[in-house]
């Protein structure tokens, strides 16, 4: 059996304890710049926060991962390998990376620190996650989550390395690290600045008739009845009108949340040695419970015992599940 | 001399309809490479392959150079086996989209496409030391990142591509959203794409175009145009301009880029020809002047 790692997110520095204290084996985080993915306002560390966070989560015997998983352009590649040398001088766990440059670096000036393959590298086959391995000496792939539980058991026969796999929370429908959606309409990339929908660019508007427009940058891209709970407006998530589709309807995907609560113990059995849990834009209370059910869950596993974590429905968007694509090809 | 090349067809188009639009590409169009295979879907692909070795003929008879592009995402056998299949080849070149690709091919020489993320000169350098003869920027970068990755690679001998005409590739899915529209899965998809040739439009509910579906692809619903930008393109060292097939007369499209590189033709004049070929497409060009990129910067702007 594999260790079944939690990874959890830690977006403050309260975050990283909670999630510390709430048994996670490791965190993962990021500085307050375009070096990494999830680059919100109010969000992420300073170095001397990410210093005092690395010290606490180790004396409890927390791991601690940093996330340089954007792209830098051209121009601009110093502020990621600064990150690089400022995690490696505080003592990070791994580093988890997506461009081959900043892989490079990291792996010739820092060998010493594992390094992890992020999802924004869209490492889908054993052949691309090779690529990786053998050339970066990447340790861990975190898998797109666009394979089933027979694809993650074949590529982990076939790769040298360890794999993550996203189980809870926000479930992105598009391949990661190769979405521009969010430039196309607001001018700020997902690649190169680590934004997705900027809540600086949304906008909710009351029509005449009582109904809830959210708009993006002006967009409009989804509507609401006065009785609908108007939702965050993410364009993967939003509904358009099509030819075929003149009522309107979710495009890519409803605004669902990834639950592979059920799937855990096939996902053991798979090969997955981390289980990553999503949310660094999440608050205190959220990261407490849902760490805390997961860890039950999984010591639970470990132990041969019955899984139970009912609880985590009520945390998840809208109330609404999906297993994703981990379950059946059908989500294709 | 700055070359012109035509990408790959992102779209269902018929077998039929590929012989002819290449069969025209070669005795008529002034574009000097063209990329050949499918990209998006694996699908599709045997639709279309048996006439490829014609094609590639065909066309370089008529001078063109031309190269295989490989699928952006690689996940199933096929897909696989159709990454290591075209990797394996020695002519014509090929294009690599997936890090797949990159693995079977090694140390060969290669060219980058679009989806392998190339955003900066560190990378690049990386790429070159594997094989890389060609790189093809991301279409989202803004022009002073343009200008670093296209001087590092021309340093480094490669030659450097941007695209500058038709939609532009926003995102990749497992999932195929023309089937999720009917309905249907990837796995039962009948192939409805068919059915749209220049991708299949999404609206907003207010009812404003934004998007264009073409399988597991997201398009721009604007077509991009950087012909005003073409001359500082050229100025900070790309060497190729990569024009989109759509469903428009390319082979004027190729034309008014040729003309206006030879300086045959005003940039505004052939930029108002290319708004008029373009048949109401919306045009823009908001990435490269680093602002959204459904956005069209006037020219007067970037001069």
């Amino acid at each position: 059996m594999s260790l079944a790692e939690l990874i959890c997110p830690a977006g403050t520095p309260a975050a990283l304890r909670t999630a510390v204290d709430a048994g996670a084996d490791a965190v993962y985080c990021g500085f307050q710049d375009a070096t990494n993915a999830r680059n919100f306002p109010g969000l992420n560390f300073t170095p001397d926060e990410l210093a005092a966070s690395v010290a606490y989560a180790h004396e409890r015997g927390t791991k601690v991962l940093l996330a340089l998983n954007t792209y830098p352009p051209a121009g601009k590649v110093d502020l990621w390998r600064q990150a690089a040398d400022t995690g490696a001088r505080i003592g990070v766990d791994a580093f988890i990376v997506a461009d081959m440059g900043v892989a490079d670096y990291i792996a010739r000036t820092h060998p010493q620190i594992r390094l992890h393959l992020s999802v924004q590298a869209a490492a889908s086959s054993p052949e691309a996650i090779r690529y990786y391995c053998e050339n970066f000496g990447v340790k861990r792939v975190v898998l797109p989550r666009i394979l089933t539980i027979p694809e993650i058991r074949q590529i982990r026969k076939d790769i040298p390395c360890e794999i993550e796999t996203f189980i809870f929370g926000n479930h992105g429908l598009m391949v990661e690290g190769r979405c521009s959606l969010t430039n196309y309409l607001t001018g700020q990339s997902t690649n190169m600045d680590g934004v997705c929908s900027p809540a600086s660019d949304v906008n909710y508007l009351r029509e005449a008739d009582g109904s809830m427009s959210s708009q993006l940058a002006g967009f409009t891209i989804d509507r609401f009845g006065p009785d609908e709970k108007a939702g965050y407006p993410t364009i993967c998530k939003g509904r358009y009108i099509a030819p075929h589709r003149p009522e309107s309807y979710y495009a890519f995907e409803e605004p669902v949340s990834l639950n592979l609560s059920q799937l855990l113990p096939e996902l053991i059995e798979a090969g997955v040695h981390a289980f990553k849990i999503e949310g660094r834009q999440r608050s205190k209370s959220y990261v407490r419970g849902v760490v805390r059910a997961f860890r039950a869950a999984v010591d639970d596993i470990r132990a041969g015992r019955q899984v139970n974590i009912a609880d985590l429905v009520a945390l998840t968007e809208g109330q609404k599940q999906t297993q994703g694509a981990f379950e059946t090809k059908k989500w294709r | 001399m700055t070359k012109l090349t035509l990408g790959p067809i992102a779209y269902h188009w018929s077998a039929e309809t590929r012989r002819d639009f290449y069969a025209r590409i070669a005795d008529e169009c002034p574009v000097d490479e063209v990329y050949l295979g499918e990209v998006i879907c694996s699908k599709r692909a045997p639709f279309h392959e048996a006439d490829l070795p014609e094609t590639i003929e065909r066309l370089g008879r008529a001078g063109k150079r031309v190269i295989l592009s490989t699928l952006a995402e690689v996940m199933l056998k096929r897909e696989r086996k159709a990454t290591e299949d075209l990797a394996a080849m020695e002519d014509p070149e090929i294009e690599i989209n997936n890090a797949a690709g990159l693995f079977a091919r090694g140390r060969r020489p290669h060219r980058i496409g679009p989806f392998m993320n190339a955003y900066n000169e560190t990378t690049i350098r990386w790429m070159a030391a594997q094989g890389a003869t060609h790189v093809c920027l991301p279409s989202e970068m803004p022009a002073p990142a343009i200008a670093v990755a296209a001087h590092a690679a021309r340093d480094l001998g490669l030659g450097v591509e941007v695209q500058v005409f038709g939609r532009v590739s926003l995102a990749v899915s497992a999932r195929c959203y023309h089937a999720r529209a009917h309905g249907r899965t990837k796995d039962n998809c009948q192939f409805v794409c068919e059915e749209d040739p220049d991708g299949m439009p999404l609206r907003t509910r207010d009812d404003l175009p934004i998007l264009r579906v073409n399988g597991i692809q997201t398009l721009s619903e604007s077509y991009l145009d950087l012909l005003p930008e073409t001359p500082r393109l050229v100025a900070d060292g790309v060497s190729h301009l990569r024009l989109m097939p759509q469903q428009v007369d390319m082979i004027s499209v190729a034309q008014v880029f040729r003309d206006a590189l030879d300086g045959q033709l005003p940039l505004a004049e052939a930029d108002a020809r290319l708004a008029d070929l373009s048949e109401g497409a919306g045009l823009s060009n908001g990435f490269y002047h680093g602002k959204a990129g459904y956005r069209r910067i006037a020219m007067a702007a970037s001069a």
